[in-house]
């Protein structure tokens, strides 16, 4: 239960300005509703949370400030957690929505994680490539997927150092599904900076373009127990697939129709097992290197293992 | 910010199991909520991916095109049905030759017969054709997968097994049994000759016919 001991010094941690706890009772407690009453962890943790800000007078806002968990932004793992980071501006992206100023991604020693900026915070603008000291920020999860919000209680200051931001490559395998449309030969707008895919001729930026071939598949993973959204690029879907961006035009070319390419190249690797690794960005995993799962399975050692389930 | 719908997992599950099915049921009233197959060994499933060997293939349409194929793996037989409406795959069993080992997700689709029993079969979403490396790994994953839902079945959170329990009167062990036997075929398949395994000893030594 190394587990519940974390959570139980996280939450010590978090009430050390208010409450005299000690670990082992707030284990106790934590141990008692996940293990006796069947709560899953999370849930567990906001119920003792809640009871010991109810005893403190406080409200959920206030653990702000001191409290705050020191989590490496790849190792987030829980939802509306409130962290204190110090992290480098890796990169921002355009905003989709009018209610949000800035969204991109953040860096540490661990890794990356999206974060998110909204109007209504009113804060000052984050630059690319700077390092920031971040307090009150709060955790996101959306689809298994984590990210951090900044909120109107969040400070912000720049910090005169730079941080070596960690490799947090995710490693994903299973059959592949689906090869999702937007796959195959596609057309990307030419315009600099841009490289949207274009549907129709039209770039959703710039207007009809006259596009730039490449080749991409956006697949999905499954293991049985869950998804992965996985995305191919040029080169990668090139080894896949033994299809080169010049032999997918070739072929677009013979038939009159872009749509032979990814017809081909589903036929060539659905239902196979990979294995792939790369960076996670929002849904999607990046790949960066796979491998066909195409050993010899060891059937005795399935069965060995088998039969002690 | 609109929520795109979760993509629902393929279930590995053996054609035994699959074909003991006929409870689905949908999650909330939404029109376009998913709908799915209650399997016996107490989980949902929305969409399955199998890959066994194609043994037949024929179109039974009256007028458009409608194949039906047979995909039988180490427990029994899965019936596929594509028409137009899945032109792929359709397109793809009218050009295999059986036998063939093949690969499908798709989504599982009950109707009641005359008598009143419920038959199971899959809708693909994709066929394609596989070699026995991929076959046999899905075999080994099909086991475990079965295995791991039947080990769950008694754990009181499982709503699942419980709705298992309600609708269905079915032996859970069973498909503990054939999930092993599947497995002992591939060991035995794998090293023909060999007697370092005493199939006698195992914890599932009653597996007779």
């Amino acid at each position: 239960m190394t587990d519940l001991h974390t959570h139980a010094e996280d939450i010590v941690a978090q009430f050390s300005d208010h409450l005299d706890l000690t670990v082992d009772e707030v284990e106790e407690r934590l141990e008692n509703l996940v293990n006796e009453y069947r709560v899953p962890v999370d849930e567990a943790r906001r119920s003792v949370v809640n009871s010991y800000l109810d005893e403190a007078g406080l409200e959920r806002d206030a653990l702000g400030g001191g409290g705050n968990a020191s989590v490496g932004l790849a190792e987030i793992d829980q939802d509306e957690q409130w962290l204190d980071v110090t992290a480098k501006v890796v990169e921002l992206w355009e905003p989709r929505s009018d209610s949000v100023a800035q969204v991109g991604l953040l860096g540490d020693e661990t890794g990356t994680t999206k974060f998110v900026a909204f109007e209504t915070s009113d804060l000052p603008e984050l630059e690319e490539g700077a390092v920031y000291r971040l307090e009150n920020l709060v955790t996101d999860e959306y689809q298994g997927n984590f990210s951090v919000k900044l909120n109107r209680t969040t400070t912000i200051t720049e910090v005169d150092e730079d941080i070596e931001v960690g490799d947090d490559a995710e490693t994903v395998e299973g059959a592949l599904v689906d090869i999702q449309s937007g796959s195959g030969l596609i057309k990307r707008c030419p315009e600099e900076d841009c490289t949207r895919v274009l549907q129709n001729g039209r770039c959703s930026e710039h207007g009809s373009v006259e596009g730039e071939f490449d080749l991409r598949i956006k697949g999905v993973l499954d293991d049985g127990e869950a998804v992965h959204e996985v995305i191919f690029d040029r080169e990668s879907t090139e080894s896949l697939t033994g299809t080169t961006l010049e032999e997918a035009k070739d072929m677009a070319m013979d038939a009159l129709d872009t749509t032979v390419v990814a017809d081909e190249m589903r036929t060539g690797t659905l239902g196979r097992y990979y294995r792939v690794s790369g960076p996670q960005f929002g849904r999607y995993v990046l790949v960066d290197e796979f491998e066909r799962l195409d050993d010899p399975v060891d059937a005795e050692a399935a069965l060995i293992e088998a039969r002690s389930i | 910010m609109s929520q795109a719908p979760t993509r629902e997992v393929a279930r590995r599950v053996f054609a035994r199991e699959f074909n003991d099915a006929s409870h689905t049921f949908k999650e909330s009233d939404d029109e376009r909520a998913p709908v799915y197959l209650l399997l016996p060994t107490g989980e949902r499933a929305n969409r399955v991916f199998l890959v066994g060997t194609l043994t037949e293939k024929e179109d039974v349409g009256e007028g458009d095109e409608y194949w039906r194929g047979r995909i039988v793996d180490p427990t029994g037989t899965f019936f596929v049905y594509a028409g137009q409406y899945q032109p792929e795959a359709a397109s793809t069993l009218r050009d295999l030759e059986p036998p063939a080992y093949v690969a499908v997700v798709g989504k599982p689709r009950t109707y009641e017969t005359d008598d009143g029993s419920v038959n199971v079969s899959v809708r693909p979403e994709s066929i394609t054709a596989v070699d026995s490396v991929t076959r046999d790994r899905w075999v080994v994953e099909a086991a475990q997968r079965t295995l791991e839902r039947v080990e769950a079945f008694e754990d009181e959170s499982n709503e699942y097994a419980r709705m298992a329990r309600e609708e269905y009167d079915l032996p859970v062990e069973e498909y503990r049994r054939t999930a092993l036997a599947a497995l002992e075929g591939l060991d035995e398949s794998d090293e023909l000759g060999s007697d370092d395994e005493d199939d006698a000893g195992g914890i599932d030594a009653p597996a007779e016919h």
